[in-house]
């Protein structure tokens, strides 16, 4: 098995994802330069977060039309695993493998903080390991995440259980007063059609390890490895 | 015989969709003695190239706002094509 973490210019969470895949998981993990793309089949991807290209235009918009996208798109029709985090996140928006957008925040400012997400569904590859309804706590750290999607895609997400994570308080209560960003219904991570592409604006990478606070995060990676074990 | 062409491409919101920095702009604006009703924020592209028509001109620009410039989720555009 085998993970590879894509690095774009302005990456910035690369190193933490590839230190938790590789040390925290125990997975093989492989950095791979956007320049010179996938180079082998790889059992999934990460877009990590950062600034790629500086957010020129908008975040996430010129990373999504490198070729290097073009091989994550063949990776994920053909069924591997893709979490896109925070930049990715955007990424995966902007390159339409996930429907919506993750814009500007509603008070334009970059965010930092500790947030509570719920789990809406643990029937994915990505979220195994959590119980439906789990609340787990993971840190944002954004400017560009407010989720924002129309009416008929927001109606096929939920009617297809594709959100996969809200904003809520710690008791799972999805409000107003906890949508850090303003996202419309508190979305903060999305199921792309194929099912085995997750774009979600929380970093569970800074959060896999005690010693930072909370270990939550390292569910989403334990579940990946899991689900690969079994379909592999 | 290919001409060159100037052409602005102007990207706004769509109507209804919340525009937090022209918001703070205005608030601003307000606190500087300015109070005003509406204000908005666009993006305006300069760009000149060489077409064969001014229709493949407009045309070029187009395809540049549907594949890059613009984010068909959130944003229209408008294409201005000069010779």
């Amino acid at each position: 098995m085998r993970f590879a973490v894509v690095q774009f210019g302005g990456s910035n969470c690369d190193l933490d994802a590839a230190h938790v895949l590789s040390h925290i998981c125990g997975v093989d993990t492989d950095l791979r330069w956007y320049k010179e793309g996938l180079g082998r089949d790889y059992d999934a991807v990460v877009i990590p977060g950062g600034f790629s290209y500086g957010d020129y235009l908008r975040a996430g918009a010129i990373a999504a039309r490198t070729p290097i996208m073009e091989e994550i798109i063949r990776h994920a029709k053909g069924g591997g695993l893709v979490l896109g985090i925070c930049n990715g996140a955007q990424i995966a928006a902007e390159s339409g493998l996930v429907p919506g957008t993750f814009t500007i925040n509603a008070y334009p400012k970059f965010l930092c903080r500790p947030t509570h997400l719920r789990v809406e569904n643990n029937e994915t590859p990505f979220t195994s390991l959590y119980r439906e309804g789990e609340v787990i706590r993971l840190p944002i750290a954004h400017k560009e995440g407010r989720y924002m999607a129309d009416a008929a895609v927001l109606a096929a997400l939920n009617r297809e259980r594709r959100v996969i994570f809200r904003f809520s308080d710690p008791e799972g209560r999805v409000t107003e007063e906890v949508n850090h960003n303003g996202s419309t219904e508190n979305i903060t991570g999305v199921l792309g059609e194929g099912r085995n592409f997750l774009a979600m604006m929380p970093h569970p990478e800074r959060a896999s390890e005690k010693v930072l606070g909370s270990e939550d995060g390292k569910k989403i990676f334990l579940s990946m490895i899991r689900y690969i074990e079994a379909t592999g | 015989m290919r001409m060159n062409f100037d052409i602005e491409v102007r990207i706004t919101l769509k109507p209804g969709i919340l525009d937090p920095e022209g918001r703070a702009i205005q608030h601003a604006l307000a606190d500087l003695g300015f109070p005003t009703s509406r204000l908005s924020t666009a993006r305006i592209f300069s760009i000149s190239m060489e077409a064969g028509d001014r229709t493949e001109a407009e045309e070029k620009a187009r395809q540049m706002c549907e594949r890059l410039l613009a984010n068909p989720v959130i944003h229209r555009y408008e294409v201005e094509v000069r010779e």
